[in-house]
């Protein structure tokens, strides 16, 4: 290479493959800041005052009340688009694998997968909040039921389509050998393809709970915030996330210390639900 | 005789409870389905009723209009319209280039062993919350920009043409600092997309163009590029759809200013960040204004989203027939 008869192009080759490995470096300066900061500072401000006092103490306190608000809004949102996501994901890999409308939901639902998050907020607001505000004469308006709904919306589309792809790898010889026995439709979907593809459902649903678990915007119009603790799901509800959000809005530097806190546990959550959900497909994709 | 006849009759029967049974189950699923298609329709008509004050009471000079001005009750969309554009430009100017670096680093130039980790660890960028990104961006990244933007000005700033675009005050908050932080949002998106169409490239193709020596750059501009240029600009849609929606890191970054300024150093506000921070106190024609701008916002993600599924799946069909 080095007596080449074309430094020109050699020289270019050398340059264009250079900057990529830089723009790989530059990705991964970017990647290790955020997460330095974020291990550095929330550690700093970390203890046990954080899992002990509520946000309404401010400087004082800690952040117990989003925590249980935001641990009870994603298992309320996975509870509802869990079960959606499947049926709608066995629908699109069982009944709907080439028919048109089967390829116009895949299509559409991929588009909600990167749809604007505060659009879908917005949408919840419109559609749950002011209709709970009207019916119960403002006794109820912003709710951790909305908040679970706007977040069901967004772990929705994941879980759909995973199930879908994860049904989709089952053999077809499980099917024809479930039917030729003479077993019905929905007992060979439930009991023999979902458990086959199990593992890769609930990496699916795990990917979910990752993403919606981090989403701000969803939640500002719809569970609002509480500075206290409430388990009624018909209450405004705190959230880590929103907690976040207006503690880093806020001027006093000790209510930023507690906002990294909570940034570090989020993002330790997301990261870890990550590394299960590809732990999970891979065991499952070498087992035979 | 008899007995036959009774273990058909009952076989008969179970078959037609079976089929009763397939029917409700298989329209239980399509009814999960339809949610999903439920759920785009459901906020496009929700943002639009919302609207519907600002949107059909003002049409079009709530597009036209740039003043923004709740006391007064005038709202005019075209200052986060324009922040959110130009900051989404930024985004995919610097965002491109860098993921086909990624990308090309990442098929062609590692060593095998550092390809999974490196991948593993871009596609971190994309599952870290954005309101991380925006935390990370008001407290490390806006002082980092405040500190290098006057060599922005004093270089860039010089330049004809260009120049206008790097005049001001070194606030670090702003259009280029949201952009910035935007393109590390959208990279692993597009990074993702374009590491993986080319690495469905042919082997042939590569392998031909090599045996004529063309250098390693040459066959991925000439070759790997070309091939999977449909896929590619679906990949970069993908992520302006990200980057028009992004709401959490721009907001702390943007210093919500509903000014329209032809500097990038300039604070700025987009239509997400302009939700994000007033809505919970807007009403009446206010909050209608708020969600025709989350409507605009819905209707130009979704079109943009359109062109991008489509246009990757142009290269799948390809793939699938060749």
């Amino acid at each position: 290479m080095s007596a080449s008869p074309y430094p020109r192009r050699q020289f270019t080759n050398a340059l264009a493959l250079g900057l990529g490995g830089v723009a790989t470096a530059v990705g991964l300066a970017f990647l290790a800041s955020i997460l330095w900061v974020t291990l550095g500072r929330g550690m700093a401000a970390f203890g046990p005052a954080l899992f002990t006092k509520i946000s309404a103490h401010g400087a004082e306190g800690g952040l117990a009340n989003a925590i249980l608000g935001s641990l009870l809004m994603d298992l309320m949102a996975l509870a509802i688009a869990a079960p959606v996501g499947v049926m709608a994901g066995a629908w699109l890999a069982e009944h709907a694998r080439s028919s048109r409308l089967g390829a116009a939901v895949r299509f559409l639902n991929d588009i909600l997968l990167s749809a604007p998050s505060i659009v879908l907020g917005l949408f919840v607001y419109v559609a749950v909040v002011l209709p709970m505000t009207r019916w119960s004469d403002g006794a109820v308006s912003f709710s951790g039921v909305a908040g679970a709904i706007a977040l069901a919306l967004i772990g929705l589309p994941v879980i759909v389509r995973t199930t879908d792809e994860m049904l989709r790898l089952v053999p077809g010889a499980f099917r024809e050998a479930a039917l030729s026995l003479g077993i019905p439709q929905w007992k060979l979907t439930t009991q023999v393809l979902m458990r086959a593809a199990l593992p890769g459902i609930v990496t699916g649903v795990l990917l979910a709970l990752a993403r919606l678990a981090g989403e701000t915007a969803p939640l500002l119009f719809t569970a609002f915030g509480n500075p206290f603790t409430t388990l009624d799901p018909l209450d405004k509800m705190a959230s880590l996330p929103v907690v976040i959000y207006q503690y880093t809005n806020d001027p006093s530097p000790d209510l930023h210390a507690i906002a990294w806190a909570g940034a570090l546990l989020i993002t330790t959550f997301v990261l870890l639900l990550g590394l299960a959900a590809r732990g999970l497909l891979h065991r499952h994709r070498t087992s035979p | 005789m008899n007995s036959t006849l009774i273990l058909s009759i009952a076989a008969e029967a179970r078959e037609r409870r079976d089929a009763r049974h397939d029917a409700w189950f298989r329209r239980l699923l399509l009814a999960a389905a339809l949610l999903v298609v439920l759920a785009l329709l459901g906020a496009a008509l929700a943002t639009l009723w919302g609207g519907r004050e600002v949107l059909f009471g003002q049409g079009l000079d709530f597009l036209a209009s740039s003043r923004w001005d709740p006391v007064a009750g005038e709202f005019g969309a075209l200052a986060p319209v324009y922040g959110t554009l130009v900051t989404s430009a930024v985004a995919l100017v610097l965002a491109v280039p860098m993921a086909f670096g990624v990308a090309l680093f990442l098929t062609e130039v590692a060593p095998p062993w550092l390809r999974g980790p490196v991948a593993t660890a871009i596609e971190l960028l994309a599952s870290i919350p954005s309101i991380i990104y925006g935390m990370w961006g008001l407290t490390v990244f806006v002082p980092f920009m405040a500190r290098i933007e006057p060599a922005l000005s004093a270089t860039l700033g010089r330049l004809p043409l260009v120049g206008a675009l790097f005049q001001g005050p070194p606030l670090g908050l702003g259009l280029l600092t949201a952009g910035i932080v935007l393109a590390v949002m959208i990279l692993p998106f597009i990074a993702a997309v374009m590491r993986e169409v080319f690495s469905s490239v042919p082997r042939e193709l590569k392998e031909s163009a090599r045996a004529l020596g063309a250098t390693t750059w040459e066959v991925a501009w000439h070759i790997v590029l070309p091939y999977t240029r449909p896929a590619v600009i679906g990949g970069i849609f993908l992520g302006l759809g990200r980057a028009l929606g992004e709401t959490m890191a721009v907001t702390f970054v943007l210093g919500n200013a509903f000014d329209i300024t032809a500097s990038l150093l300039m604070p700025g506000t987009s239509i997400s960040s302009a939700i994000a921070n007033e809505f919970n106190e807007a009403v009446g024609l206010h909050r209608s204004a708020l969600l025709a701008l989350g409507f605009l916002l819905f209707v130009v993600t979704f079109l943009v989203l359109l062109a991008a599924r489509l246009l990757l799946r142009r290269l799948a069909r390809r793939e699938g027939t060749g």
